[in-house]
């Protein structure tokens, strides 16, 4: 079980073994319009298994990969309407069934006084779900990743736009992509391990 | 490059990132912050604010000792300098949450290079907030079960919640729960860049840790950006409910002065005033430590001017409806508790209130004071002595002369009070210098997109050199 945890962390000397050798193949672009244009060359030459790296998120990214939509408002929604029951079951239950207490005359339970509680418990559980959903979603915390052995990939959050063709992919073959990547104008190309 | 001068769009909307910066600028100037040496200036404050927030500890540790009768707090006054504080506080947090989420549905772009520090302020002013509520129940260690549901051997009973005293609880709790985690979300990108920078192994550690791994693959980014959009989309209903609350818990009590529909309203736009007012004091400040005008530009500046002149007219306009409705009433006790507001025995009070808050910000029609730097500086202290007069003047009117004049009194606080309070004002400060030192003061991600924005629209070369 810590072992498991341990490797999905990915700690040092807990990395997860290995299926592969080579992660893929990275590419460096000076510009946001560069990467772009490099990924929709991939994809038209028939690439599927893409990640880009970049310093700020880029407008077009995801429909230039095919990615779907995010799923996170979903998970959002369920864990905000739990907040909202658990606000109504916690002053319901308190004040009209375990602790009666008559306190000027007010109903044991009312709508109107219990508003303000319900509202905050619906923030605070669905910003607890869109965090730890990012944190699931994302795969954070993660400390190790093959990105982290491309020699230049401190670059991606600075000012460069990596694009990585993943060994993944059907259509890989480490030189050819290496070449690809050369074609599109990437500044720097390395196979990285994984 | 465009000649920006004869362009005529700039004039109205200079670009928000200037000096012709490039992305490796942006990340160098606001990394070298956290990188390099701190500057004299940095130690000048933290001089000033260290030995004040250990004035406050002492204030605390002899409270906590001798209990809460240390503080001015009497009848007929029982609600004193420390609910005052904590209103004031929590207001000024306002402006951090308005910032970081409000302005950003808004899609008001120049938000970017001030809401990193203004969240932080918000998470600190709400500390400082919450430390008055916890030490007015003199045993602070005990105070989770008076204030949360927990079950436990030691009342044998659960809180009211039809009180609203308990909704403040869950209000700033949960206000300060989501600021932190909104906060840390947009750090997480910026904490990776000082990883990827770190030359020192601890420094790599640290910041390694801190970023959870972060690697701004597309991936990431798409939830990143979905999971930010829904932090500040949570955040907007909330920041209004927090400060509605705490007036709920002066507008749901049956007191003349306090028994009034124009709370939640007025609270929430003297909160944003307040607020505004704190920012523009801690960023001018920020641009004198550390000389960030080409990030933190007269144009950020004078927006937060305009924003100031607003909300002060809307508290203004409170003031003189209050008044209105006390006559309009007929009720003598109401009437008899404006009057005495502002001509009893707190008047100084009540016109300084007036002097600081609808006197002070009608500088800001003039473009001169709103692009003076000592005059918006001056101005915002003015703004954020006038806002804790308002609460003071609020709190101590309604409660000092109540329906029975043999029972009437004057508040006077005590110096534990004044020292806590000044306090507050140190351990606020000295926790606003240690996030300047070490952590990215201005989200990084953010303003280069802002920048990628600018270069797409021909406004600035944001690469060296680049491929074409």
């Amino acid at each position: 079980m810590l072992e498991a945890v341990l490797s999905r962390l990915g700690l040092p000397g807990y990395e997860s073994g290995a299926q592969q050798q080579v992660y893929g193949v990275i590419g460096e672009f000076a510009t946001p319009e560069d990467l772009l244009r490099a990924i929709r060359t991939a994809r038209a030459a028939g690439y599927t298994q893409m990640e880009a790296y970049s310093p700020f998120p880029i407008h077009g990214v995801d429909e230039a990969l095919g990615a779907p939509r995010s799923p996170l408002g979903r998970i959002v929604i369920v864990f905000g309407l739990l907040g909202l029951s658990a606000a109504v079951l916690l002053q319901w239950w308190t004040g009209a069934v375990d602790y009666k207490l008559i306190i000027a005359g007010k109903p044991l339970f009312a709508f109107e006084p219990s508003v303000p509680i319900m509202f905050e418990l619906s923030v605070l559980l669905s910003a607890f779900a869109t965090v730890l959903g990012l944190f699931h979603l994302t795969r954070l915390p993660t400390y190790y990743h093959p990105l982290f052995n491309y020699s230049r990939h401190a670059a991606a959050s600075n000012d460069r736009f990596l694009l990585a063709i993943e060994a993944r992919d059907p259509k890989f073959r480490a030189e050819e992509a290496k070449l690809f990547l050369d074609s599109c104008g990437s500044l720097h190309t390395e196979v990285v391990e994984a | 490059m465009a000649d920006l001068a004869i362009d005529p769009r700039m004039e109205l909307n200079p670009p928000l990132v200037q000096g012709g910066m490039t992305y490796s600028d942006v990340t160098d100037k606001i990394s070298s912050i956290v990188e390099g040496k701190a500057p004299k200036r940095w130690y000048i404050g933290m001089a000033v604010a260290v030995p004040l927030a250990l004035l406050l500890f002492a204030c605390l540790g002899y409270l906590v000792a001798t209990g809460i009768g240390v503080w001015g707090n009497n009848s007929p006054v029982g609600w004193g300098w420390d609910i005052t504080n904590f209103v004031w506080w929590i207001g000024i947090g306002h402006a951090g949450t308005l910032i970081s989420a409000i302005l950003f549905l808004f899609r008001q772009k120049w938000r970017t290079s001030i809401n990193r520090a203004a969240e932080a302020m918000t998470l600190f002013a709400v500390a400082c907030a919450a430390i008055y509520p916890l030490f007015h129940t003199g045993r602070p260690w005990r105070a989770a079960y008076w204030l949360f549901p927990l079950p436990n051997e030691y009342l044998h009973m659960w809180q009211n919640f039809r009180s609203p005293l308990m909704w403040d609880v869950f209000a700033v709790s949960t206000y300060g729960t989501v600021s932190a985690l909104f906060w840390f979300v947009g750090l997480i990108p910026d904490l990776a860049t000082l990883r990827d920078r770190a030359t020192t192994p601890l420094r790599k550690k640290i910041y390694g840790l801190l970023s959870l791994g972060w690697r701004g693959s597309a991936t990431q980014w798409r939830h990143y950006e979905l999971a930010y959009l829904l932090l500040a989309g949570l955040s907007t209903p909330l920041v209004l409910s927090v400060h509605s609350i705490v007036s709920f818990d002066f507008a749901t009590s049956l007191l003349p002065g306090w028994h009034t529909t124009i709370f939640p309203p007025y609270f929430v736009a003297g909160a944003v005033f307040s607020g505004f007012a704190m920012v523009v004091t801690l960023m001018t400040l920020a641009r004198w430590i550390y000389g960030l005008e080409n990030l933190i530009t007269m144009k950020h500046l004078e927006n937060m001017c305009k924003v100031m002149l607003a909300t002060g007219m809307i508290v203004g306009f409170a003031y003189g409806t209050e008044f209105f409705i006390a006559w309009y009433s007929a009720n003598q006790y109401e009437r008899f508790i404006f009057l005495n507001r502002a001509f009893g025995p707190y008047w100084w009070a009540y016109w300084s209130m007036i002097a600081c808050n609808v006197v002070a910000p009608q500088f800001f029609w003039f473009q001169r004071f709103r692009t003076s730097i000592p005059a918006m500086f001056i101005l915002s202290i003015f703004i954020n002595i006038g806002m804790w007069f308002e609460r003071f003047v609020i709190i101590a009117t309604s409660l000092h002369r109540d329906f029975l004049p043999s029972s009437w009194g004057y508040f006077r606080p005590t110096w534990v009070d004044i020292g806590t309070y000044v306090g507050t004002i140190g351990l606020f400060l000295t926790l606003f210098l240690l996030f300047l030192r070490f952590l990215p003061a201005i989200a990084i991600s953010e303003v280069k997109g802002v920048l990628h924005q600018q270069v797409s629209a021909g406004q600035a070369a944001p690469v060296h050199g680049g491929s074409h």
